[in-house]
């Protein structure tokens, strides 16, 4: 591991700030919440890793689940007391997951999706000649030097919500007049979440690829349907010779919120979910919830978590793929949905396809689906302009 | 019985997912973030009910397993280090708010409940009510700083340590009974620990020695609107206890703490009386500023000493509750560890305790931070001597160490009693206390954990 992170692994001091959101409302850190053992909170990890390194611990498949299980949210970050060293936890977690990598003593969830991106070019392992099967009769251009370049990555590609959401943002984004084009089968896996596996080759040379394709191809500005996406694009690709301005879409209709908004409007109440990769590792609070709000009628209450506060859905840092956090009534999804529910909220508005799924299929888990929905963001539009 | 088979028997009470012998888990409880050795348990469990807290003392009582309890795990003396093995009761999965009663201002509470959770409980429901919180990280919980004797930011104005604004307990004996004390033995509320003598007082302060605490009343108090802090500077030691006196006579402070560092380098030299006070109007809040300047005028205006002019970012700092600059102090030494002496002592010796302090320091070659907060309206305070220390520089770690060990020597020669502390400070107490208490202690302990399995290495003499 650099030195950069094995000089601060011993100046945690395990105070235990990092399991709570900034107001402490309760366990906000998913792998915390979920296995509650003192091993699985940042601070644990934090030792846990420097006795790895110093050979005072074995390489272990519970080591791996440790290591593994991390989110990556950030919550850690945003609530470490140690301002010296915080902005470099998740980042640590990362080179550690990488030194596993290294030493080939994965857990075979992880090499199976390394596996699966490797050799299918996606997680799923489906077809590539199926990725551009989401936008089939909607219309959609290629993209061929229209103003943005609209890419929806894996989730937007193969996953059923994920397939919904991205049909619905593309609409969305017609409907609004803006100028912007999709590649279709041609589209590459972005890579960040390989790189928070920490295969960071692996995730270098997906990066490289697209960054070549969008070369070749002109394009200067690209909207993501993922947060994920986003922020390999904005953080990582930079690194690679990119120059790319790289927008989430609710930035876009931010802009055009305005022009959206329905006549007659919703009558719903809802709670609008913080994606990780969009909020606290981008610092995007505002955009998605402008787009709400101006959706007339819509009534839009905060949950106890929100903003750099937010619980995360359980998928980031791989785990949407990897399923490292298992299941049951403590899963960060199952408690998210649980806190809307009780901030009186008939919906759950989520911008990002793991969030989409991880929290449909968490209502399902509680078994309060007359209770409570899921509805990605520009479907809450949608709807509202259908009723209007 | 061997290890594997002690897993299975923990797994069918509290279900596979809360049970680990793993290394990763037990290198992690073997330890706390002081200079204690490590001592290696042989198993984590982790109940998530009172029953399944009868059903893990009565098995480990049956087969004479140590059980120690563990709250937050951030007593840094080591309490909820197994020195003999057996079974740390991580009791975190157990942290339900129960009750609140606005009318009779207490809480009831699962031991596992952190301080910073009723915290924020009690500003979104009763923002009208509040309780003491320590200056411990959120983490630390409500049972865990009871069963230390523990105090906070309302210990001066609202009646001292934590432990004696305990409403309630209910426990596990370490014979496997669950008792209630107090008024929730006899009707269902929390309110006082009447009827009987103080039986509730064999589970405080005897850092999980002789039970484990299931659930625990705490005394609510009002939470004013208003709240702002005035900072007493002077450049002699010997003043303390008549600014601090003064400070206290007012009764107009809600929280009253005494601080001299070495850094910044400015202030070197100087001590600060920081004051707390709180207030439900503007009005009450001005009258409270002016009254608690006005008992100082004489002093500031005769000798070297004043109120600092205090910046809003210091002012926030100083009106944070629970305050992150406790943890960033551990990083004073870039290094992730801070150790510190806690004890009680009369206010009268805080201008020796904080010599004997900076002399300790000196001599072991090591930084400090000294201070005491005043507990119970000035009955008593609750100094603290805190030593930064870098984790993996062992040559400081001993030092930090044998300083420690100076440290309770001469807190307890001071006429002060060593606060949770490790077990050379315990065995530093026993060997100074009366006999008759000594023995007192040891025939109550017998009756009530005959087979000795609570924590054992703790208030033992060697």
């Amino acid at each position: 591991m650099e030195s950069t992170y094995r000089d601060i692994l011993h100046r945690c001091f395990r105070c235990g700030w990092c399991k709570f959101p900034l107001n402490y409302t309760d366990f906000n850190c998913p792998a915390y919440l979920k296995f509650r053992f003192e091993s699985f909170s940042a601070g644990g990890r934090m030792w846990l890793i420097k006795a790895w390194l110093d050979g005072e611990i074995p390489t272990s498949d519970r080591l791996g689940q440790i290591l593994f299980s991390c989110v990556t949210c950030r919550n850690c970050v945003e609530s470490c007391a140690m301002p010296l060293i915080k902005d470099q936890l998740v980042d640590l977690f990362i080179a550690a997951r990488s030194e596993m990598v290294e030493q080939g003593i994965i857990p075979p969830m992880v090499r199976d999706y390394f596996k699966a991106v490797s050799v299918s070019g996606n997680p799923y392992r489906m077809p590539r000649e199926d990725r551009g099967k989401w936008a089939e009769g909607l219309g959609l251009e290629r993209y061929a030097s229209q103003e943005y370049l609209f890419y929806v990555g894996d989730e937007g590609a193969y996953d059923e919500l994920g397939q919904k959401m991205a049909r619905s943002v593309a609409l969305l984004m017609v409907r609004a007049g803006i100028s912007f084009g999709i590649l279709g089968e041609d589209e590459i896996t972005d890579g960040n979440d390989v790189r928070a596996l920490g295969e960071k080759g692996l995730a270098a040379h997906l990066a490289e690829q697209n960054v070549a394709l969008m070369n070749r191809l002109g394009v200067k500005k690209v909207v993501a349907l993922s947060p994920h996406a986003f922020n390999a694009m904005k953080n990582e690709y930079p690194k690679h010779g990119s120059k790319l301005t790289v927008s989430h879409y609710t930035q876009i209709l931010k802009t055009f919120a305005a022009k959206l908004a329905p006549e007659s409007g919703s009558g719903r109440t809802v709670t609008y979910h913080d994606p990780c990769y969009l909020g606290r590792w981008n610092g995007e609070y505002s955009a998605p919830r402008a787009v709400l709000k101006a959706v007339r009628g819509l009534r839009l209450v905060e949950m106890d978590r929100a903003m750099q506060n937010a619980l995360c859905c359980g998928g980031g840092g791989g785990n949407f793929f990897t399923d490292m956090l298992g299941s049951g009534p403590d899963l960060s999804g199952r408690v998210r949905v649980r806190e809307a529910l009780a901030a009186g909220a008939d919906t759950v508005a989520v911008a990002c396809p793991q969030c989409y799924r991880m929290l449909s299929d968490a209502v399902k888990d509680e078994g309060i689906e007359d209770s409570i929905r899921v509805r990605e963001l520009s479907e809450i539009v949608e709807e509202a302009l259908g009723e209007g | 019985m061997e290890r594997t088979e002690i897993i299975v028997q923990l797994k069918a009470i509290v279900g596979d997912a809360y049970v680990s012998d793993a290394p990763e888990d037990l290198f992690i409880y073997s330890r706390d973030q002081g200079v204690q050795e490590p001592h290696l348990p042989d198993g984590v469990v982790m109940p998530g009910s009172a029953s399944e807290v009868v059903s893990i003392i009565r098995f480990a009582g049956r087969e004479n397993i140590p059980v120690v309890p563990m709250g937050g795990g951030l007593v840094l003396s080591g309490l909820t280090v197994p020195l003999k093995g057996g079974l740390v009761l991580d009791m975190k999965r157990m942290n339900r708010i129960l009750e609140v009663n606005e009318s009779s201002h207490y809480a009831v509470v699962e031991a596992g409940t952190s301080q910073g959770m009723l915290d924020a409980y009690l500003r979104k429901h009763h923002p009208q009510l509040k309780h003491s919180l320590p200056d411990a990280p959120p983490a630390a919980t409500i049972a865990g700083n009871i069963a230390i004797h523990g105090s906070g930011h309302l210990s001066q104005s609202e009646g001292g340590f934590h432990s004696e604004m305990v409403t309630g307990l209910e426990v596990v004996l370490p014979t496997g009974e669950l008792v209630k004390l107090g008024s929730c033995s006899t009707v269902p509320a929390w309110f006082s620990r009447a009827p009987l003598p103080d039986l509730a007082g064999l589970f405080l302060g005897w850092n999980g020695t002789t039970g484990v605490i299931t659930k625990v009343g705490i005394k609510l108090f009002p939470r004013p609107k208003y709240h702002d802090v005035l900072v007493y500077m002077t450049e002699d030691i010997d003043l303390a206890p008549m600014v601090l006196g003064r400070v206290i006579g007012t009764s107009m402070a809600e929280d009253i703490n005494y601080a001299l560092a070495p850094k910044p380098d400015y202030l070197r030299g100087f001590q600060m009386t920081v004051v707390n006070f709180t207030a439900n109007t503007e009005e009450e809040l001005a009258f409270k500023r002016k009254t608690l300047r006005s008992v100082m005028k004489d002093l500031y205006e005769t000798r070297d000493s004043g109120f600092m002019p205090v910046p809003p970012n210091m002012k926030a700092g100083f009106l944070e509750a629970p305050q992150k600059a406790l943890s960033k102090f551990a990083d004073v030494r870039k290094g992730g560890g801070f150790e510190y002496v806690g004890a009680i002592m009369p206010i009268e010796r805080i201008p020796d305790a904080c010599r004997a302090g900076m002399e300790i320091t000196a001599r072991h070659g090591i930084t400090y931070s000294l201070g005491a907060r005043i507990i119970g309206r000035g009955n008593a305070a609750m100094f603290f001597f805190a030593y930064p220390f870098n984790r993996v520089d062992m040559d400081e770690v001993e030092r930090v160490k044998k300083a420690l060990e100076e440290t309770n020597e001469t807190a307890l020669a001071l006429g002060g009693i060593p606060w949770k502390t490790e077990v050379q400070g315990q065995q530093a107490i026993l060997r100074q206390m009366e006999p008759g208490t000594y023995a007192l202690m040891k025939r109550i302990r017998a009756v009530l954990d005959p087979a000795g399995i609570m924590n054992p290495g703790n208030w033992e003499v060697a």
